[in-house]
């Protein structure tokens, strides 16, 4: 049988997609399954993710594994010079499934095809975070009880952000989305993105100003303009504080209406909106850990 | 113009049996050489490169003796010489006549264009989708990222 690795969010198909949906929500009502009982998870972080490593540890937690791994390349054999290869060779023989972030873009495609066992990808630099967009998806689902006919906003970094891109492939699958992109000149949704609407006469309109345009929105999809994406620190400080969500400007956004943020937030969202009932930030990180216990119990056939 | 082309036979002479690869980009002559493992062939070859023709100012050829080449193994070189030629000669003669064809993928040969990408970082064999023949891009099995024919550098 296929090993079921997860690298990018395009490996899942849209019945894959439902069944997540549907484990998400049945380990939300009862999050400790002792599914794992007797299997061993590495957990992989060649570069830190305090987050994303803490939502995958409780998740293998509360379904009874154990967890063996590191925390960052620094506490491993990397600083001896041992590549990813041999890393990934090694402990394929050990665990009975890899959950690994790496720096370098491409990472966990090739683990997965040097490991024996499942590969999660928990990122691989700015290329794929699956996980999050199956999260960010269970999200969506939760609050909106639907799929289909969703206006999605997407605000921020739509250049860099692999969030967004990844949210608008699997998205796409859907009934007829709408997709509204706000962002600066120089962070606007890249053109192969765009074409792959264009095939699939899926709308998108683009906007450069914040404004009540908002109001048609069902999801809006806030992102971070992050730092280390920019090789001129320059373009970063011209464009950082570009869009910033105050609570005043949801006053005429739709009732159903939700704000989504992967997090860590900077600025681009006031403090003040955080009371709002449509803030759903901090619900949809905690909806991490259901997906997360979702995806390893289909990686391992274990539902 | 038959003047020339004679003038051009005796530049590089003449095989009674092999293959004739024409019409190779001059500066791309060495990386076709290296792509077709010729420079590790024990058959005989002559090349030429500079010489003049109809359709490029500069182009190279190449005479292997008593080797032929099956089509998947001399697409690998359309990407940097996507006008080539070839000529199956047998006793002096052509006997048939070959254009290569961009694959649908491309194995090896060529580097991914992202520094950030981890075939630039371990002895990893490149693995790229064609998305698009005419101009050049390639889409990267690993980091996703696409590399245009500006950016392609020859492995």
């Amino acid at each position: 049988m296929k090993k079921k690795d997860l690298i990018s969010i395009t490996d899942y198909s849209k019945d894959e997609y439902l069944k997540i949906m549907e484990l998400a929500a049945d380990f939300e009502k009862n999050p400790n399954q002792n599914l794992l009982e007797g299997k061993v998870v590495a957990s992989l972080f060649f570069e830190p993710s305090t987050r994303t490593r803490l939502s995958f540890e409780t998740a293998i937690s509360r379904m009874g594994g154990r967890i063996v791994g590191f925390t960052d390349a620094g506490s491993s054999s990397v600083t001896k010079g041992e590549t990813l290869h041999d890393t990934i060779r090694m402990v394929s023989q050990y665990a009975d499934l890899i959950v690994m972030r790496h720096p370098l873009e491409g990472s966990a495609r090739y683990a997965a095809e040097v490991s024996s066992v499942p590969v999660i990808n928990a990122g691989d630099g700015a290329n794929q975070h699956p996980t999050q967009t199956l999260l960010d998806m269970y999200s969506i689902l939760k609050t909106q009880q639907t799929f289909d006919n969703l206006n999605i906003f997407m605000i921020g970094d739509l250049r860099y952000g692999r969030t967004v891109h990844s949210l608008l492939m699997a998205m796409s699958e859907f009934e007829n989305p709408i997709f509204n992109f706000i962002a600066p000149d120089e962070l606007q949704m890249p053109e192969e993105y765009k074409m792959f609407l264009r095939d699939r006469n899926i709308r998108y309109f683009e906007h450069r100003e914040f404004t009540d345009i908002i109001s048609e929105a069902d999801i809006m999809y806030m992102t971070r303009v992050q730092k280390e994406r920019f090789s001129d620190p320059m373009e970063y400080e011209e464009v950082k504080n570009v869009y910033i969500l105050k609570n005043s400007m949801l006053a005429n956004t739709k009732s159903n209406m939700r704000i989504l943020h992967p997090l860590p937030r900077v600025n681009e969202i006031a403090t003040d909106v955080d009371k709002n009932e449509k803030a759903y930030y901090f619900q949809q990180a905690l909806n991490g850990m259901y997906t997360r216990e979702a995806i390893i119990a289909h990686a391992l056939n274990l539902k | 113009m038959k003047e020339q082309k004679k003038k051009l036979k005796l530049k590089v002479s003449a095989i009674s049996q092999g293959t004739v690869i024409d019409h190779i980009p001059s500066e791309n002559l060495f990386d076709v050489i290296s792509i077709l493992e010729l420079d590790k062939t024990p058959n005989m070859i002559t090349f030429g490169a500079n010489l003049d023709s109809d359709k490029l100012v500069n182009k190279a050829i190449i005479k292997v003796s008593n080797q032929f080449f099956e089509n998947d193994e001399i697409n690998k070189i359309a990407l940097i010489a996507p006008h080539a030629k070839l000529n199956i000669i047998k006793d002096y003669e052509v006997v048939e006549k070959k254009v290569v064809e961009i694959p649908d993928q491309v194995v090896g040969i060529v580097k991914c264009f992202n520094p950030k990408c981890i075939t630039n970082a371990e002895p990893i064999t490149t693995s790229f989708s064609v998305i698009s023949k005419s101009p050049v891009a390639l889409k990267c099995k690993y980091c996703e990222k696409i590399t245009n024919e500006s950016q392609m550098v020859i492995k």
